[in-house]
């Protein structure tokens, strides 16, 4: 079954800026939000620091305090923690190797491609349960203001 | 004992979307086999093959982590509270 990521379109507006104005290093943020099982919907997005003490330009680190933190606030707010988001700089938005080895189960991982510095390719994928890869989720774009649905990514 | 342990988001999709279980055991190792053994799906997201857990899973008893106490020998009694907690790490290729 695939699944379903639902995003407003200032989300993916805001994604992108994040990883124009991060680049040539890599972007990262929380994405917050509900899931009944089948579709996800992004509600809200925090922005990060890429703290990784390694190459920026291939690396984003968030610390347990950052989750601890997101967690507690997402709670506070009724909601969950959906996924998180990243940038590739001049690499395409599809996991590396280093991703799925690092990747946490159900979460969304929404991944903007960045060439030459303008953002281009945005998908998101969600980590098999046996860890052998990343199946790709469907991103369904919603424009709130006119009510108004279109897919931006589909297979 | 019975020790509360605390689940993160991305993993209560195995306990049954509890963000919380109560587990006998007297040290952390003693919680987490429990754990991986009532919920076995968990397994091979919290430990790598060879047996160790991730590099990604932290641990904490309150609020220490348990790589600067006794690692998984690390003893809890039951006003602890456990929480598992991930880091996240990603990008594009090698470095």
């Amino acid at each position: 079954m695939r699944l379903v990521l639902k995003l407003e379109s200032e989300f993916i507006d805001r994604i992108k800026e994040h990883g124009r104005d991060s680049y040539p290093e890599e972007c990262c943020g929380f994405l917050f939000g509900s899931s009944d099982g089948k579709v996800k919907t992004v509600r809200d997005l925090h922005e990060l620091l890429n703290s990784s003490g390694e190459n920026r330009s291939r690396r984003y680190v968030i610390g347990p305090a950052e989750y601890r933190n997101a967690e507690i606030w997402a709670e506070g707010k009724g909601l969950e923690v959906l996924g998180l988001y990243h940038s590739h700089p001049d690499h395409p938005s599809r996991p590396s190797q280093f991703d799925i080895d690092h990747a946490l189960p159900w979460w969304s991982y929404i991944i903007i491609s960045v060439e030459r510095g303008s953002p281009s390719v945005i998908s998101s994928w969600v980590l098999n349960d046996d860890r052998s890869g990343f199946g790709e989720e469907r991103i369904e774009e919603v424009k709130m203001r006119e009510g108004t649905k279109k897919v931006v990514t589909d297979q | 004992m019975a020790v509360k342990v605390m689940i993160p988001t991305p993993l209560r999709a195995f306990t049954d979307k509890k963000d919380a279980v109560i587990l006998e055991g007297k040290t952390v190792g003693e919680l987490l086999g429990r754990l991986t053994t009532q919920h076995a799906q968990l397994k091979k997201h919290l430990y790598a093959d060879n047996g160790t857990l991730r590099n990604f899973v932290n641990v904490y008893v309150n609020n220490e982590d348990i790589r600067y106490l006794k690692y998984e020998e690390t003893p809890v009694t039951e006003n602890d509270v456990v929480s598992i907690i991930p880091s996240i790490a990603g990008g594009g290729t090698a470095i």
